[in-house]
């Protein structure tokens, strides 16, 4: 939802990144403010999950210009886990495995993690267990997925469902979604739609990186970024999406481009 | 030996610049430490194992310690063994410490060597004679102790240098006999421990007997008495072990065996099977300690339908270096061989893996499946791997591979995007690689144990 006047949670300026040595990013500007939820679209290679991944701090994307402000703090002077400590989550678009872990354990030290950070008491397995059942609900998952390993032998859908549960643990600020859609049937995505939903509040933001406009029949986004070439080429509201999944990417690109000569 | 004479032809190919005379003197050096057999006098004619004993003595002194330029011993140099001059143990009192190693599973049949000594008062046997025998040698009843000598040393490759070496030195035998059909529903627990405080040296054997359609599990354990602190350097001793199993048709032995010696010890271990038909064998071993270490593991497959099953795990650091050495030979139709090997190396330890898989021609329709996978966790760890199919069958399923790699960037940036510290993602990481072994352990305070020895280590 826009609320005039809300909070600032990020604000890119001018961020250019690259990968291994190839300019991935190229000059991208964007501000999400606190209750919106941002859809960005864009062809294949046009830079979204790399944006995704220098939002969480992935080693291998190098940033090479411009800033990242995330609630008023500088977000690239913090590791990974202090970014998602201060309320930054990223929803895998290939969530891992990790054979011989339980997904209970794991939640468990990703949530005391974060209470750690926020100066509050660490939860018992105990203690635990009630705040993760009360969340499986929202993903509708069965309590047999906390025995097994963290995403080992779960369908495509169990795993995104996954990664929505621990969304729902760690109540991040700033959400982002990376192809949290692609390969979902239509039951998972709707489950996984709901779940994004119940979690969307006033106080926190979601970015959602999405190929397809589908997603966004079940998540209404406030704003819609086209993405192209590594940075943002065009900002609409939900109509541009439908008018993307008519028309393709080509006609963005060429009033962009007319745009450019225009200046 | 023809090794040896072209060690003499060649002394400049010499890369330990030990000559093959000087290896012989080592090896004799070891020999000298033989101990007297620790059988009572009132036993029964023991004629037969005195002459095996002496056999082996005899064949010892034509034999030398191994160069790197035998392919068996190419990443394994025995210098540091070489260059040790060891003891026969002094008798000690025992470490209180011992009992943290006792098995509460296996609260019913267990037996301890401390410094190759059976201990009666630390063992756990049945008081009145059962059908399933566990002891040590002068326990056996002397009906059985004839019978033995149809297994004792009996095992294909017991001329190997250091079986030999056991051989003509040990100074007892832990025996496991279960009987036709006997299922023992609680694991059998041989624990030999180290508490010498001199340099000493000590030949540990096991000999174990699974009768046609028999059940047990077994758990073989090599533990350093001395130091209760994991990271502590520890004694330097060796233990040159042999252990040999036999499973008749249709038994079934699941057998897990830790070596855990101290970080200066050395250990030569071969732990050889013989299956014949129908029987299934698994083999869980884990090689945490000693400096030098190596386990050779055999498996000889006797009869047509056989399953084998191994799993390993070394996990070292440090200056270790631990070798293991694995063969099986499939000789009948329709066997089963399952191998998944697994090694941790940090620090500038050095792992070495060495799988042979033989398929004859007579082993038609065998399926044969070995995985060697390496983690190295610092830029100096180093792994040989070599994996050695010889398959001459035409209708078989052989599969092997390697892999040797770092902790993967992508799963350690997922745990950190959680919260998780780089430091405890990457412990969670190797647990879960080490666990991929551990958990296939059925025993859950043994299992528990080692995943705590895991975790300390990372």
């Amino acid at each position: 939802m826009i609320i005039e006047n809300s909070d600032v949670v990020l604000s890119v300026c001018d961020l250019t990144a690259e990968v291994d040595g190839i300019p991935i990013l190229n000059g991208l500007n964007l501000e999400v403010r606190a209750g919106e939820i941002h859809a960005i679209m864009g062809p294949n290679g046009s830079g979204k999950s790399t944006f995704s991944k220098v939002l969480a701090g992935h080693p291998d994307y190098q940033v090479t210009g411009g800033e990242i402000v995330f609630q008023g703090q500088n977000l690239l002077e913090l590791e990974p886990e202090e970014r998602a400590r201060s309320g930054i989550f990223l929803a895998f678009q290939y969530p891992l495995e990790i054979p011989g872990v339980s997904n209970l354990d794991f939640l468990r030290v990703a949530y005391n993690s974060r209470r750690r950070h926020h100066g509050l008491e660490e939860l018992d397995a105990f203690d635990f267990d009630e705040v993760v059942r009360e969340k499986l609900e929202i993903v509708k998952m069965d309590d047999r997925f906390l025995g097994r390993s963290v995403n080992e032998g779960f369908s495509g859908g169990e795993k995104k469902r996954n990664e929505i549960l621990q969304m729902a643990l760690l109540e991040p600020k700033l959400a982002i979604l990376d192809e949290t859609d692609s390969g979902l049937d239509i039951d998972a995505l709707k489950i996984v739609a709901n779940g994004v939903n119940h979690l969307s509040n006033p106080d926190n933001s979601i970015i959602l990186i999405t190929h397809y406009q589908r997603l966004l029949n079940y998540i209404v986004p406030d704003y819609v970024h086209v993405m192209e070439g590594g940075r943002i080429l065009t900002t609409g509201d939900k109509k541009l999406a439908l008018e993307l999944e008519e028309r393709g990417y080509d006609w963005v690109r060429q009033e962009d481009a007319t745009e450019v000569v225009a200046r | 030996m023809s090794i040896q004479v072209s060690a003499d032809l060649i002394p400049s190919a010499n890369p330990s610049g030990t000559s093959s005379s000087h290896r012989q003197t080592a090896l004799m050096a070891l020999l000298s430490h033989r101990s007297p057999l620790d059988l009572p006098s009132i036993a029964s004619d023991v004629t037969w194992l005195h002459e095996v004993r002496d056999r082996a003595a005899a064949r010892v002194q034509e034999l030398a310690i191994p160069s790197t330029r035998e392919e068996e011993w190419r990443f394994t140099d025995l210098s540091p063994l070489m260059q040790t001059v060891f003891h026969v143990p002094k008798p000690t009192t025992q470490p209180a410490y011992i009992s943290l190693l006792n098995l509460p599973e296996a609260s019913e049949h267990r037996l301890v060597f401390v410094n190759g000594v059976y201990k009666p008062h630390l063992s756990i046997v049945p008081d009145l004679p059962t059908e399933l025998f566990i002891g040590n040698l002068s326990q056996l009843p002397s009906e059985r102790l004839a019978h033995v000598q149809n297994y004792l040393t009996q095992q294909p490759g017991a001329e190997e240098v250091f079986t030999t070496l056991n051989t003509a030195s040990f100074a007892d035998v832990a025996i496991v006999w279960i009987p036709k059909n006997l299922v023992v529903e609680t694991p059998l627990h041989l624990l030999f421990v180290s508490t010498a405080e001199a340099t000493s040296i000590a030949h540990p054997r096991g000999l174990v007997i699974a009768e046609t359609g028999s059940c047990a599990t077994l758990v073989e354990e090599y533990w350093d008495g001395q130091a209760e602190d994991p990271d502590s350097q520890g004694n330097v001793y060796f233990t040159n072990a042999v252990t040999e199993i036999w499973l008749d048709a249709n038994a079934q032995v699941t057998h897990t065996r830790i070596q855990a010696e101290s970080k200066a010890a050395f250990h030569i271990g071969k732990t050889a099977v013989s299956q014949a038909r129908d029987s299934r064998y698994t083999c869980n071993a884990i090689s945490f300690g000693a400096k030098l270490s190596r386990h050779n593991l055999e498996i000889y497959q006797t009869g047509e339908q056989t399953e084998t099953t191994l799993n390993g795990l070394t996990l070292i650091g440090g200056e270790q270096l631990a070798d293991t050495h694995s063969a099986i030979a499939l000789t009948k139709p329709h066997s089963t061989t399952r191998q998944l090997h697994k090694c941790i190396v940090d620090d500038r330890a050095h792992a070495v893996f060495n799988g042979k898989v033989f398929v004859p021609k007579a082993a038609q329709l065998t399926d044969a499946g070995q995985l060697n996978r390496n983690l190295l966790l610092s830029p100096k760890a180093r792994v040989d791997t070599k994996p050695q199919l010889e398959i001459v069958a035409d209708n078989v399923k052989c599969t092997h591979g390697a892999t040797v790699g770092q902790l993967d960037t992508d799963e350690v940036f997922y745990l950190q995007s959680r919260g998780i510290d780089a430091a405890s993602a990457r412990n969670l990481l190797i647990y879960a690689f080490a666990y991929e072994i551990l958990g296939k352990i059925a025993i859950d305070s043994l299992q528990q144990k080692l995943s705590q020895l895991v975790t300390s280590r990372t």
